[in-house]
């Protein structure tokens, strides 16, 4: 069924009768010409574009659990392109624009917001700094606005301007960022992929891989062996795990990141807001929570829940940004493991094993690529060569001392 | 989370910094002729094990000691702990 407003309407007369379930629920062939392992945002969008602009679609997505059930469900959904360094800019400018036009293309609400994201400065050294980040964003075609106090102050008048810590110096804006509904982006991908006739497998967790003479031959899962000509990993947080079972090691720690949520409030932060010095970031739901985050705890974790130092630290953060917010309760609180790679940023590219190829290393930042490495993914795998704007996110970067360092602070994931 | 320093007793996680992988404390041969090889391994890859993981541990806010501990990382429960310093004398 197509959605539209029409439909809404007519369901809405007849009791609702009329919604089917959104995607089928096929038994696992016995051979796939490729085989996706991971059900988020970036396995569900790769298989959407190797059936919808490669033709490939006699494809499966084995997820190990339910569909959406990791990050890309547990995100702060932040969606923006205002990266620094060659390599990212270039993705991150793609996945935007591949953002604007999703909800029409997939025929599901994602409800991108473009609300625009700040970046705050505290000094005129990084007020500058963020001069030279918005020419690099401008240089791509990306939008950005050099914001001096007054007129950071015209805009959101509740920061605290005047912390003789952190001052309020300016910021850099971009609107064509903002927010997107997380859910609807991995349902929305997952539809759209059944409907071009992808097998969507779940409760089917990959225990291994057969490989002969080099070659990747198929998977063994939880459902049996099944056969596949090409093999994408895009397990994000597990990668370590999934690759080892190939027999590879990777430049990857996995720590957890915590999000956080207030209890419904009216409309008061319009935009998405980024402290820069404490690492916090804040937006406002539709619902009207507070959503807001921080940095990872810091050691490596496979626990999917934080302790209570970051919590601490990320409210002190908060109250050191916008005091006015101190009296919000805090609903829930959640944590996702992430893949942090050694320079922080993602790799995209073929393995040691023929047929075999890699999608991971998101670290804080893989929900705003998720149409972007999707798209790429899906054309590495079809085509077996890296597509133009994902030419830098190489698997031997860390030997040719090519890294793609953002935060420039060297081969430590926990400070990425 | 607690971590029994050696020195100083059980204290809050907040006084320790986390300094990556315990084999970062084990620095190879610069003069080897695997050197380059090795040392790729030693900077960049991990074994980022979903169980015990074997890590560097500064006593920041404490007494200034290295340790290496073990941890079980799916349930951040420390199952063992010593100065890095004592490495060589541990059995
Ligand atoms: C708290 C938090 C806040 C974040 N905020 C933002 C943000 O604001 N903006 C942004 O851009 N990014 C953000 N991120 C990062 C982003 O969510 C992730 O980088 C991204 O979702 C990862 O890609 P994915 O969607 O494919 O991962 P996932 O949804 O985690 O998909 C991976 C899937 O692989 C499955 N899997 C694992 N092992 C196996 C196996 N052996 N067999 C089969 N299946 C397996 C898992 O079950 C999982 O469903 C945030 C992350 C967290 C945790
Ligand atoms: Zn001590």
């Amino acid at each position: 069924m197509r959605y539209s407003g029409f439909q809404v309407f007519l369901n809405g007369l007849t009791g609702n009768r009329g919604w089917a379930p959104v995607w089928r629920d096929p038994a696992p062939k016995d051979h796939y010409d490729v085989i996706i392992i991971g059900g988020g945002g970036h396995g569900l969008a790769t298989a959407y574009y190797l059936a919808r602009e490669h033709g490939i679609t006699n494809v499966a997505v084995l997820e190990k659990g339910t569909i959406g059930g990791g990050n890309v469900g547990r995100n702060t959904t932040v969606v923006r392109a205002n990266y620094m360094l060659d390599g990212n800019v270039e993705f991150y400018s793609h996945s935007l624009k591949l953002w604007q036009n999703l909800s029409a293309e997939l025929n599901y609400n994602v409800m991108l917001s473009r609300r625009g994201c700040i970046l705050l400065a505290h000094s005129d050294g990084q007020l500058e700094a963020l001069a030279r980040r918005g020419n690099m964003n401008l240089m791509q075609g990306d939008g950005a606005e050099l914001w001096d106090a007054a007129t950071l102050r015209r805009h959101i008048p509740y920061l605290n301007f005047d912390d003789p810590r952190f001052p309020l110096k300016g910021g850099l804006m971009q609107w064509e960022a903002g927010t997107a509904r997380h859910d609807a982006v991995a349902w929305g991908y997952a539809r759209a992929a059944d409907r071009l006739g992808v097998d969507l497998i779940q409760n089917c967790e990959v225990t291994g891989f057969r490989i002969e003479r080099g070659r990747v031959t198929g998977v063994d899962t939880t459902r049996g062996h099944i056969g596949a000509g090409k093999v994408g990993m895009a397990v994000a947080g597990r990668s370590s795990q999934v690759a080892a079972m190939a027999g590879l090691r990777l430049p990857i720690e996995s720590h957890v990141l915590q999000a956080f949520v207030t209890e419904g409030l009216k409309p008061v932060i319009d935009t998405v807001i980024s402290f820069g010095m404490g690492h916090f970031y804040i937006s406002q739901s539709d619902k009207g929570g507070l959503v807001f985050g921080g940095d990872i705890d810091g050691y490596n974790s496979y626990a999917q829940r934080g302790n209570l130092p970051i919590v601490e630290h990320v409210a002190e953060a908060g109250m050191a940004l916008m005091p006015m917010i101190g009296r919000a309760r805090m609903l829930r609180s959640w944590g996702g493991i992430m893949d942090m790679t050694m320079d922080g940023s993602p790799i995209i590219d073929r393995t040691p094993v023929e047929g075999l190829f890699f999608n991971g290393g998101w670290c804080y930042g893989g929900f705003k690529a998720v149409p972007g490495g999707g798209h790429v993914f899906a054309h590495l795998i079809a085509t077996g060569n890296p597509h133009p704007v994902a030419t830098k996110f190489r698997l031997d970067r860390f030997a040719r001392g090519a890294v793609i360092d953002e935060e420039a602070t060297g081969a430590t994931p926990n400070l990425h | 989370m607690k971590l029994d320093c050696p020195l100083c007793g059980a204290r809050d996680i907040r006084e320790f910094h986390y300094q990556g992988a315990a084999s970062l404390a084990d620095r190879p041969d610069p003069d080897a002729p695997e050197a380059q090889q090795v040392f790729l391994d030693y900077v960049y890859m991990r074994d980022n094990p979903a169980g015990e993981n074997r890590e560097l541990w500064f006593h920041a806010h404490g007494c200034g000691a290295w340790l290496v501990a073990t941890r079980n990382v799916t349930t951040h429960e420390f199952l063992s702990v010593r100065l890095a310093a004592a490495r060589e004398a541990a059995p």
